[in-house]
């Protein structure tokens, strides 16, 4: 159970230290999602010494996890925009800046859309990216969005509401775009390379929660937890 | 038979039935009319139709094979498109373009044909045949608006644009009808409602990858870059219909162009149309390729 204390420590720590300084974007709070849901008042957020967790199964959970990865996406391409790497054309510079754009507002869609069951904004840990380097931008941008791919694609059945899923299906190819993209200005022709997209049956492969937490939080210094789907940060 | 006697029985079931028609009266009156224009052999089925507009929103959920039929369709046409493209060479397709793009995205194409068929033989059910397609969309003319389809790169291409958009849109339109057979799935296999949406969203994504691939050839934007008036950003007015929906801006009761963007205090609507991609049901997709891709005799 989450007490009133816990919360307010939640809200102090988590939310007021919010990666909204990269973004230079204000909160949004509807809740239309979260007042549809009538499981709303059941969801708990639980922190933890080191993690902020999905919490009960259901829909809720499986937005926030949506939520963790776009605020993880936008936080990083808000950064790439912010410091360029060297030798950016300004063909690459037009397309990314688009990516930045589309992610900050899934983002901002699913914290309006989650209102008060939304997860508190997360604390990115970009120490292992060279943001000067071209190689280590994109290389990065290919693992989060193929990563993106793989989690939607594979917690889309664990969505009850047929309303939802639509949103992550208009989410998930959206994803599916920019990854192809970032592979193409990787190598020219890797946009459905075989380490993602199945050779024999040309299927997107898919994630679980688990594996997908696990990479996610190597980015993360707030770190994300899914006790709910099997995933418990170490 | 006593067709009053029939509206009262399903009144008691279905108190909502004069709603689902319209009036009471208009019930009745539907109901004289077609007896004095229909000989009595054929009241049936005139009442037949009757409910079958009234029921129609809650009655046509397609069963998993039905869908997996309708993708398998849209499977086959992608990959007439690409085998009748490579069959070309380089008189039409860059030997370049080919390697780089046309070879994946062919082989990609050939597999969920064979995938969706190895699937649907799976289930106990009978795959369905390849359809009579006419790539110049001319519904058999073989002289439709693209005619030169497979002597034209730049059609080529335009046309592989909107194969590809509109088969994201496809599949997309199918996910909550696969949700909705969920316990269906489940009461044929454990396991299959998981298989089949996850395959689904698979090869929706692999649609969407080749989408993007494909525009950037073209110049376009890799994402459908919708005014507030048209989804259609090909320039192609002929295929308005395809991408017909691609300028909604409001997602799950938000309009997302209120929301906070880097900007400023609102997002632009290109960026709101660009960042969700848009569904189309079975029926819109049916329409818009049954009579020119998909003939229809």
């Amino acid at each position: 159970m989450k007490t009133d204390s816990q919360e307010s420590m939640l809200n102090a720590n988590m939310a007021r230290r919010s990666f909204l300084r990269y973004a230079g974007v204000g909160v949004a709070s509807v809740g239309l999602l979260a007042t549809a849901a009538s499981c709303h008042k059941d969801h708990k957020i639980i922190p933890s010494a080191n993690a902020i967790d999905l919490g009960a199964k259901g829909d809720i959970a499986i937005l926030n996890y949506a939520y963790a990865l776009e605020q993880l996406e936008a936080a990083f391409y808000l950064q790439v925009a912010a410091t360029p790497y060297s030798g950016i054309t300004s063909s690459e510079t037009a397309l990314l800046t688009d990516i930045r754009d589309h992610e900050v507002l899934h983002r901002e869609f699913f914290k309006a859309a989650l209102g008060a069951s939304a997860i508190p904004a997360l604390t990115p840990d970009f120490s292992t990216i060279n943001f000067s380097s071209r190689a280590s931008v994109l290389g990065a941008a290919a693992a989060f969005e193929d990563t993106g791919v793989t989690a939607y694609d594979g917690a889309g059945y664990l969505i009850d509401n047929a309303a939802y899923l639509l949103i992550a299906g208009k989410i998930v190819s959206v994803e599916a775009r920019h990854a192809a993209l970032i592979r193409n200005l990787i190598t020219p022709g890797s946009f459905a390379g075989a380490d993602v997209v199945d050779p024999t049956t040309s299927i997107n492969k898919s994630a679980t929660i688990a594996e997908v937490l696990k990479i996610a939080n190597t980015y993360l210094k707030t770190k994300v937890s899914a006790v709910n789907y099997g995933y418990t940060v170490a | 038979m006593n067709l009053f006697n029939i509206i009262e029985e399903i009144e008691n079931v279905d108190p909502e039935v004069y709603g689902r028609i319209s009036e009471r009266r208009d019930v009745i009156k539907n109901i004289t009319s077609f007896g004095s224009k229909v000989a009595l052999a054929a009241m049936p089925f005139a009442i037949g139709t009757i409910f079958k507009k009234a029921y129609a929103q809650t009655t046509t959920t397609p069963s998993v094979v039905a869908i997996l039929n309708y993708a398998l369709t849209l499977e086959y046409l992608e990959s007439t498109f690409y085998n009748a493209g490579k069959a070309k060479g380089t008189a039409l397709i860059p030997a370049a373009a080919a390697t780089n793009y046309f070879n994946q995205v062919t082989t990609d194409e050939n597999n969920h044909v064979t995938f969706l068929k190895g699937v649907i033989t799976s289930l106990g059910a009978i795959p369905v045949s390849a359809p009579e397609i006419d790539l110049t969309a001319g519904n058999g003319s073989n002289a439709g608006p693209f005619a030169d389809v497979l002597t034209n790169y730049q059609t080529f291409l335009a046309v592989a644009q909107v194969f590809e958009d509109t088969g994201v849109r496809a599949y997309k339109g199918q996910a909550a009808n696969i949700l909705a057979n969920k316990a269906a799935a489940e009461g044929v296999k454990a396991g299959l409602y998981q298989t089949v949406l996850t395959a689904a969203l698979g090869i929706h994504a692999v649609e969407a990858r080749h989408a993007s691939a494909i525009r950037s050839i073209r110049g376009a934007t890799p994402w459908i870059t919708s005014t507030a008036t048209l989804g259609n950003d090909t320039g192609i007015g002929l295929v308005n219909a395809n991408y017909d929906g691609e300028q909604n801006v409001s997602q799950g009761g938000v309009d997302v162009t209120t929301l906070k963007s880097v900007a400023g205090s609102t997002t632009s609507v290109a960026i709101a149309t660009a960042a969700f991609d848009e569904a189309l049901s079975m029926d819109q997709v049916l329409a818009i390729l049954q009579g020119s891709f998909l003939v229809k005799h």
